[in-house]
């Protein structure tokens, strides 16, 4: 149990975020929104704005400098007349002041020809399309043998749709930048980013700058969940703002503003067809997907693939489904796909489950599997069945009476609910530095992200391991681009991605090192590693050519997660009591952190379960809800027992550290296991999410 | 231009963390947005700007506030406390001790809210004021997990480190009684 490294800096204010590094003669910016939700911008008025005492500039369509190469939609910021969503940025004012810049904000007019937008999912709309890819490198569809004749002559069959709602990730710090221009044309940003060399390369590429005129700099970062994976059109509009003021300006995105332009979950429609014997077990899966993207940039996400990982039955399918409509931009949100298609598959095992009379975990191991059931390919280490074992040990589940709406306290009726979770093991090459330094300490360099995952106490506990060091001596430096590139903070991949380079690069200065003791050089003594050159020593690793040789394995980490609710049979309201997760994610680095990161998976589980639904204006487009009164995250009171174990798991095929991802799966089947629960507590089943009074009450 | 855009000036006096400052604030500015831009205490943290999420929680005059909610002009005079204040001599409180011990925190932007909250929350407790779970108002609230919840419910995380800040200040509170035992 090692305290994040940075704890003290977090505890007494002193860790800086992007907004707060002290810049000499900076100006603010604020941003104005298109207020139709399609059609073009016809006249900018900038007059009453540029009157205001303190104004520097205003930036729109009209006036924008041109962009080299957007690499995406949502990047090509002010580059045209076109509204393609309502909120979408249309304008910007550069001050003197916050409260110069805002109020200038309001006095920009903007005209408009506007057009009605079409911004309503449906699985009839005509512009449904089949993507030629899902997030981010799958098959759209797959199909194995015949999945709905199977399906259709199957003794037990549970066809069911459940539908999600979009959400927002909503990090407490906004997505924020300070931008300054030097006098060589080189660009500094510091930036609230899950990715320094991301944004690099991306903004780099905006503006036709060689990315070594680019830096970006995030040491700490007030949470992403995606939303700050890569750059958004935030970034691109302080660049240039900066630009247009010949100052350095900064940029936090309103809260109010975040929805429309910093990315949310899709929405989306899953129809689920389980076929299986009387005995349970399965013989055809169908999961069929309709989700939304919006015209400026598509976004497909995978909410079907865990489907093709979890559950053993010859016949299968699975498809995903895309709408473009007249709607902000969807991106990636804590475990795209699996969140809301584990829900629906978690959810419809439970249908199934109760359909059978199997008890759901019997079930879940009837249908269990060693190998990949898509590919085909054997699993680097699965221990689902132990997690559902070990969890139903801890939980108390044994005797677990099946019947519905019974349990009674007082006015509450109570339930337990089980759903499984997965997530993908990803690892992405990366580059850093290992230095011995003078002194006897080390200093390991890489551009990787420390969101609030505890990456930094990670991968010095890594680097200290490798280099036989006490941790005390191994300091890591990241959140910049100047040091040696690496991945993005998503998909879970940040300590198996960035901790191999760190072991690489260490292994190679340890090398170094012996060898220096070998070569008897002179210089000061290192810690029992030998004799160090004043300038220190310094070795470097990538890790490209080690993934390409890695062997086909199936790499997944697999999880169990229980809850128990209480629903109140007067007015509808929801608890959930306690949970519990038991997670099988490889080695666990750092068992404090580890622990924070699953708990605070669950407990985003809890708000997926409950409270968080971005409600689509369907006249006017855009979210209905923008602000943090009206988009409910779970406060204090809503979370109350909530716990996390993980069963031991070595698995030699993973990377030097034998780990897996562990920042995404603790919200992976959360919202099923709080959902199976109700449908146990009240007997209603409730096909979409939140699970609200309002859902709840007419059938109590 | 309207008349009502033409910036106003106040000049005011803040007393923050025991330090004076004489300041000439637009009188549009936030408290938060001054401590912030114009002091340099960026400690405290603007994550709603609307009162909602309580990253800016201040103690002013003792009484935890939102600092995005309070006009500086409107708090002339004003004694604050913000999370750079917690610490004496360099020595953490004991609340800042127990989120460390507890990782209750990840990301680390809500923090300086929710220790400056708790803070004041003890606080509150401490001299009897029962919230809205106190089961009984004619005695002294017990601080236990239900209600360490609802006081600290003005301050969103979104990392979901709430199990680790009930633990925290769970602790925090034995700790104090004991002290003044």
């Amino acid at each position: 149990m090692t305290e994040r490294l940075e704890s003290r800096e977090k505890v007494t204010g002193t860790a800086r975020y992007a907004f707060e590094y002290p810049v000499e003669n900076v100006a603010y910016v604020a941003a104005v929104q298109a207020s139709v939700g399609r059609g073009e911008i016809t006249a900018v008025g900038t007059e009453a704005a540029m009157a205001l005492p303190g104004v520097l500039a205003v930036l729109s369509c009209e006036n924008a400098p041109r962009l080299s190469d957007p690499p995406d939609g949502e990047l090509a910021v002010f580059q045209s007349r076109t509204v393609s969503y309502r909120g979408q940025f249309v304008a910007a004012v550069v001050g003197e002041t916050l409260e110069t810049a805002r109020e200038a904000a309001r006095l920009v007019h903007v005209e408009y020809a506007p057009e009605a937008p079409d911004v309503r999912l449906r699985t009839d709309h005509p512009s449904l399309y089949q993507p030629g890819k899902v997030n981010p490198v799958f098959p759209a569809d797959t199909e194995q043998g015949e999945p709905e004749e199977v399906f259709n002559n199957s003794a037990v069959r549970v066809d069911v749709t459940y539908t999600t709602p979009a959400e927002h990730n909503n990090p407490m710090e906004p997505h924020a930048t300070i931008a300054l221009w030097d006098e060589h044309g080189y660009l500094t940003l510091y930036d609230s980013t899950q990715g320094a060399s991301t944004v690099q390369s991306m903004v780099a590429q905006t503006f036709g700058l060689d990315p070594s005129h680019v830096r970006v700099v995030a040491p700490h970062v007030g949470g992403g969940f995606g939303s700050k994976g890569i750059p958004k059109p935030n970034v691109v509009l302080a660049a240039m703002a900066a630009g247009a003021a010949g100052r350095p300006v900064k940029f936090a995105v309103p809260r109010q503003q975040m929805y429309a332009t910093t990315g949310y979950r899709t929405p989306t429609i899953q129809r689920l067809r389980l076929g299986a014997d009387n005995d349970g077990r399965l013989n055809a899966i169908l999961h069929d997907v309709v989700e939304q993207t919006s015209t400026v940039k598509e976004f497909a996400e995978q909410t079907a693939t865990p489907t093709r990982v979890m559950y053993q039955a010859p016949h299968r399918r699975t498809s995903h489904r895309l709408v473009p409509l007249d709607v902000p931009t969807p991106s990636w949100m804590r475990a795209p796909g699996e969140t809301p298609g584990m829900y629906a598959l978690e959810s419809v095992m439970d249908e199934l489950a109760i359909a059978t009379g199997i008890d759901p975990i019997e079930l879940r191991i009837r249908n269990d599997t060693d190998r990949e059931p898509e590919s085909g390919l054997p699993f680097s280490s699965r221990n689902l069945v132990a997690c559902l074992q070990e969890g139903a040990a801890r939980f108390g589940w044994a005797g677990r009476d099946p019947a519905t709406g019974v349990r009674w306290e007082g006015r509450k009726l109570i339930g337990t609910g089980v759903a499984a979770s997965t997530y993908p093991a990803y690892m992405s090459p990366n580059r850093a530095i290992a230095r011995a330094e003078p002194d006897g300490t080390f200093t390991v360099r890489i551009a990787a992200a420390d969101i609030g995952t505890g990456a930094r106490t990670a991968l010095a506990l890594i680097a200290a391991e490798t280099l036989k060091a006490d941790l005390g001596d191994v300091r890591v430096e990241l959140g910049d681009s100047a040091f040696p590139r690496a991945s993005v903070a998503g998909g879970s991949s940040g300590t198996a991605g960035w901790g191999t380079a760190v072991v690489r690069a260490c292994e190679a200065l340890r090398a170094k090192l012996n060898g220096a003791v070998a070569g008897g050089r002179g210089g000061s003594s290192h810690a029992g590693n030998g004799a160090i050159p004043p300038e220190g020593l310094e070795a470097a690793a990538d890790t490209g050519a080690e993934l390409k040789a890695r062997e086909k394995y199936a790499r997944h980490a697999f999880g169990a997660q229980f809850a128990e609710v209480e629903v109140d049979a007067d007015t509808g309201e929801v608890r959930v009591r306690r949970m519990l997760g038991v997670f099988a994610a490889g080695r666990i680095i750092n068992p404090a952190t580890a622990r924070s990161q699953f708990i605070g998976g669950m407990t985003m589980g809890v708000g997926m379960a409950l409270l968080e639904e971005s409600v689509m204006d369907e006249e006017f487009g855009d979210f209905l809800n923008r602000d943090l009164a009206q988009y409910h995250v779970p406060a204090c009171a809503d979370v109350r027992d909530i716990d996390a174990a993980w069963v031991e798991e070595s698995d030699p095929h993973l990377n030097p550290m034998g780990s897996k991802g562990i920042g995404e799966i603790g919200i992976v089947g959360a919202a099923a296991a709080v959902g199976n629960a109700v449908h146990h507590a009240t007997g209603i089943r409730v096909r979409h999410l939140p699970i609200t009074p309002a859902t709840l009450l007419p059938d109590l | 231009m309207d008349s009502e855009s033409t910036p106003v000036h106040a000049d005011i006096t803040l007393v923050v963390n025991g330090r004076e400052h004489r300041l000439s604030v637009d009188t549009r500015a936030s408290l938060l947005d001054v401590l912030r831009e114009d002091l340099g205490l960026t400690g405290s943290k603007k994550g709603c700007d609307h009162g909602q999420c309580g990253a800016c929680t201040i103690l002013i005059g003792g009484r935890r506030a939102n600092g995005c909610l309070a006009l500086a002009v409107a708090h002339d005079g004003a004694d604050i406390v913000t999370v750079e204040g917690l610490a004496r001599d360099g020595r953490l409180s004991p609340v800042q001790e127990a989120f460390i011990e507890q990782d209750a925190f990840q990301c680390g932007y809500c923090t300086p809210g929710q220790l400056c909250s708790a803070t004041g929350m003890l606080d509150e407790a401490g001299q009897g004021w029962p919230s809205t779970v106190t089961g009984d108002l004619g005695s002294e609230p017990v601080l236990d997990d239900d209600e360490i919840r609802e006081r600290m419910s003005g301050n969103l995380c979104r990392c979901g480190a709430y199990v680790g800040i009930v633990a925290a200040l769970r602790e925090a509170s034995r700790r104090k009684e004991a002290a003044e035992a």
